[in-house]
C-alpha cells in the first residue's frame, strides 16, 4: 500500500482493524466531545438566554424541546454528557498512571458503559 | 563540555517549558467540569418541567449564578481545547484548518461572554 493511501486512525477501525471495546470507546469519547461542543453547549446557552429573555423566549424553548426533534436532541445530549463524563473520569485515572493494563481498561470500560446507560435512563425518566 | 547538540546550541532555543500546557489545561478543566457537570445534572433534575418563574428564581440565586458562569466558561474552554486537537488531527488542508481553529476560538469566547452576560442579567434582576 502506498504511504499516502494508508488509513489514518481512527479510520482503520472496521475495514482494516477489528473493532475492540477500547478503540471504539476511544473514538466515541471524541465523537461525544465534538457533539457536546457544537450541539450541547449551544443548547445550554439557549436555555440560559431563554431564562434571561423572558416568559415568551422560555415558552418557545420548552415548545421546541417537547417536539420530536427536541426530544431526540435532548436524549443525544444527555447520553453524550453521561458517556463523556464517565469515560472522562476513566481517562483521568489513566493519566495518573493507574489501571493501564488490558484487564483494567476493559473492566473500567464496561463500568463506564453501565453507568452511562443507568444515568441516561434515570435522567430521561425524570425529564420525558 | 556541553552535552547539547551543536545544532540546538547554534539555534539557541531550548524548550520553552510549556510543552505540557495544553495537556494540563485540558485535564484541569476536565476535573473542574466533573463537579460542575454533577451540579448541572442536579439543576436539570430540580428544574425538570419547571415554569419560567421557578427557573429564573433558581438562576438568580448568587451561588447558582456563579456556578453557571463558571460552568459555561470551563465548558467552552474545555470544548475549545478538545476541538483544537480534533482539527489538528483530521483537517490537513492548511487554510481550512486555520479557518476552523479561528471559528472554534471565536465561538468559544463568544459562548463564554454571552453566557456570562445572560446569567449576570438574571442575577442582577435586569
Amino acid at each position: 500500500m502506498r504511504a499516502n493511501q494508508r488509513p489514518l486512525s481512527p479510520f482503520m477501525i472496521g475495514p482494516y482493524y477489528r473493532p475492540q471495546l477500547t478503540s471504539v470507546m476511544s473514538i466515541a469519547h471524541r465523537a461525544s466531545g465534538v457533539f457536546l461542543s457544537i450541539v450541547g453547549a449551544p443548547f445550554l446557552l439557549w436555555w440560559v438566554s431563554a431564562v434571561s429573555g423572558g416568559p415568551a423566549a422560555f415558552q418557545a424553548l420548552q415548545a421546541w424541546f417537547s417536539g420530536w426533534l427536541g426530544k431526540i436532541a435532548l436524549i443525544a445530549c444527555l447520553l453524550s454528557l453521561a458517556y463523556h463524563l464517565f469515560n472522562g473520569i476513566r481517562h483521568l485515572v489513566w493519566d495518573t498512571g493507574r489501571a493501564l493494563d488490558i484487564r483494567s481498561a476493559y473492566t473500567a470500560g464496561w463500568l463506564v458503559l453501565i453507568a452511562t446507560a443507568l444515568l441516561t435512563a434515570v435522567l430521561l425518566g425524570l425529564l420525558l | 563540555m556541553s552535552t547539547t547538540n551543536p545544532l540546538a546550541r547554534a539555534r539557541g532555543h531550548g524548550s520553552a517549558r510549556d510543552g505540557v500546557h495544553h495537556w494540563f489545561a485540558q485535564r484541569a478543566s476536565a476535573v473542574l467540569l466533573v463537579f460542575l457537570a454533577a451540579w448541572l445534572l442536579y439543576a436539570v433534575v430540580v428544574l425538570a418541567g419547571a415554569d419560567f418563574a421557578t427557573a429564573r428564581a433558581f438562576l438568580a440565586q448568587p451561588f447558582n449564578a456563579a456556578l453557571m458562569i463558571l460552568l459555561l466558561v470551563s465548558l467552552f474552554y474545555h470544548a475549545m481545547l478538545g476541538l483544537q486537537i480534533v482539527i489538528e488531527d483530521y483537517v490537513h488542508q492548511a487554510a481550512m484548518a486555520m479557518a476552523l481553529q479561528f471559528l472554534t476560538r471565536a465561538g468559544a469566547f463568544l459562548g463564554m461572554t454571552l453566557g456570562a452576560v445572560h446569567v449576570l442579567k438574571i442575577a442582577l434582576g435586569a
